[in-house]
């Protein structure tokens, strides 16, 4: 197959058509500064006003809720870093778990220097969240708990609504970094008790470079970026109109087909799922079977490394990723993996394929044929398969 | 990131598989890490290396150091395949990524490795080989460090 198959949808995605039409217009011709006064800039102002509304509505939020961001990263440090100021003087405890995304991990870790005091939580071997463990976690200084809403590498999405339950009982504020499931499942913050959550717009077919931080009415958040008095004064800086522009658009498409690409996106994730698993000896899936992501796809062949099933699908046009070691540049294999109790040499081992509405039967069949080969390829020359081979004679 | 020479013996490697009754064989690195290799070495009675195979978990650098290190050595007298060192293997292969450096010198522990295990059943001592410290052994493979 001459053409590229785009299997890693979790990392970023393709921004959609309709998306770029409707930024266009605001590089070259509605390029005024939507603070200054003149009706030209109320125009963009507007057209900011819509794509807010249009993001809130996808979490069944208010417009005045959602704070534009650069990015799903941004919403999460502000978060967690605003939360641990702010509230400093009722605590200095925030309860997260153990496969949070790096925005969440590294940010905790530098509270940690600060003198906040994190308790990461563990996860079952499908990746959710231990919940009798958090509740016992909580302590009279527990000012945040933080949990992602579904998981980058592994899919799996977590009790949310329960947790919101047990953070609401203890009055304590719940944030969830929501970047992989935005737009994918159905969130209502409301219902699910959700305080503040972070979302991007490049993983829901918009542009990056965008995102937003949801804070519920009435909670006190500090600034995060100081300056001008854009976000109403919560998020400085003229603001990135085109990115929002594009983030609203994204979200309203987003909103509108979710269940229809849902159908899609689990179809076409099955049908890799079951194939791989028939077909392929020695191989295991790595997520929740169940509470997953429509598009996730998470498995570890044993016997053989990631990166080089990546290069060798790379070779072959397929464009996915993996939780080995050397994809990271450290030596240890995704924390996520070793979290959910595989050990090192499975984890290095991993594959992640996340699909898209664009992808087609065509290309899953021809992945895994390709997959096949090289999987078998590798272990060829695998000293490990050499000697578990041996084992079994 | 990597380059042709790299790509070339990584997607078409030299001297897979192994080597019934080697001379000598050693296994280094470990599966926590991600990377094992395992070199087969069939030395003749001048103490030239006839043949040689290797089989490794890794990724593409792993594989591609491997590679090139058993071109290296083929042919070549024990002591000539002792000066094999990481540099003259990262260097026949075009350079590699600084992350990868470490692939590199598990090639040069694995072809010492080798060399060990021929020196020992042989009950020889090879000149200028100390005992590798990473080698490890087949049973030993599960252990973690």
């Amino acid at each position: 197959m001459e053409k590229k198959i785009y299997l890693d949808n979790a990392a970023t995605t393709k921004t959609r058509p309709e998306v770029v039409e409707a930024m266009l217009p605001y590089f070259t011709e509605l390029y005024g500064n939507p603070s200054s006064i003149y009706e030209f800039s109320a125009q963009v102002k507007r057209g900011i006003d819509e794509a807010r509304a249009k993001v809130a509505k996808v979490i069944g939020a208010e417009s005045s809720e959602i704070f534009f961001t650069g990015g799903g990263t941004e919403a999460d440090n502000w978060a967690l870093k605003a939360v641990a100021e702010v509230y400093a003087s009722k605590g200095n405890h925030i309860i997260t778990s153990k496969i949070e995304h790096h925005a969440i991990l590294h940010t905790c870790e530098y509270l940690e220097k600060n003198g906040v005091e994190v308790t990461y939580i563990d996860v079952d071997e499908n990746g959710i969240i231990k919940l009798d463990q958090l509740e016992r976690a909580i302590r009279p200084t527990t000012i945040l708990i933080s949990v992602m809403f579904a998981n980058n590498e592994i899919g799996t999405i977590q009790p949310i609504k329960e947790i919101g339950a047990i953070a609401k009982k203890h009055d304590i504020l719940f944030h969830t970094d929501a970047v992989q499931a935005f737009g994918q499942v159905p969130i209502d913050v409301n219902e699910m008790n959700i305080d503040m959550l972070s979302a991007s717009a490049h993983k829901l077919n918009g542009p990056k470079g965008i995102g937003c931080l949801y804070i519920r009415k009435g909670i006190k958040l500090r600034s995060f970026i100081h300056g001008g008095g854009q976000e109403r004064k919560r998020r400085a800086g003229t603001e990135n109109v085109p990115g929002i522009i594009g983030f609203g658009k994204a979200a309203e498409i987003a909103l509108e087909t979710m269940e229809e690409r849902a159908r899609k996106e689990i179809r076409l994730r099955d049908l890799l799922m079951k194939r791989i698993l028939d077909e392929i000896p020695f191989v295991r899936v790595n997520g929740d079977k169940v509470r997953r992501l429509p598009n996730n796809v998470n498995v570890s062949f044993q016997f053989i490394e990631g990166e080089s099933l990546l290069i060798m699908l790379d070779m072959n046009n397929i464009c996915a990723s993996s939780g080995s070691a050397c994809t990271s540049g450290s030596l240890d294999p995704s924390h996520v993996l070793l979290a959910i109790g595989l050990p090192h040499e499975i984890a290095h081992g991993s594959l992640r394929l996340t699909v898209g509405h664009e992808n087609t039967e065509e290309e899953i069949n021809f992945t895994v044929d390709r997959i096949k080969e090289i999987v078998e390829k590798l272990r060829r020359m695998s000293p490990l398969y050499e000697d578990f081979m041996k084992k079994k004679q | 990131m990597y380059s042709q020479k790299v790509m070339d013996h990584f997607t078409n490697p030299r001297n897979v598989g192994e080597i019934e009754n080697a001379s000598g064989v050693g296994t280094v690195g470990n599966a926590k890490c991600g990377d094992i290799m395992r070199m087969y070495l069939d030395i003749d009675d001048n103490g030239v290396i006839r043949d040689v195979k290797f089989k490794t978990f890794g990724c593409g650098a792993a594989v591609a150091t491997s590679s090139m290190a058993t071109e290296l050595v083929k042919g070549k007298t024990i002591q000539e395949a002792l000066k094999v060192t990481n540099k003259a293997v990262m260097e026949a292969l075009d350079g590699l990524p600084p992350v990868k450096v470490h692939c590199s010198l598990l090639a040069e522990e694995a072809i010492h490795a080798a060399l060990w295990d021929y020196a020992e059943k042989k009950g020889i001592k090879i000149e200028g080989l100390d005992k590798p410290k990473s080698d490890i052994h087949e049973d030993e493979e599960q252990e973690e460090d």
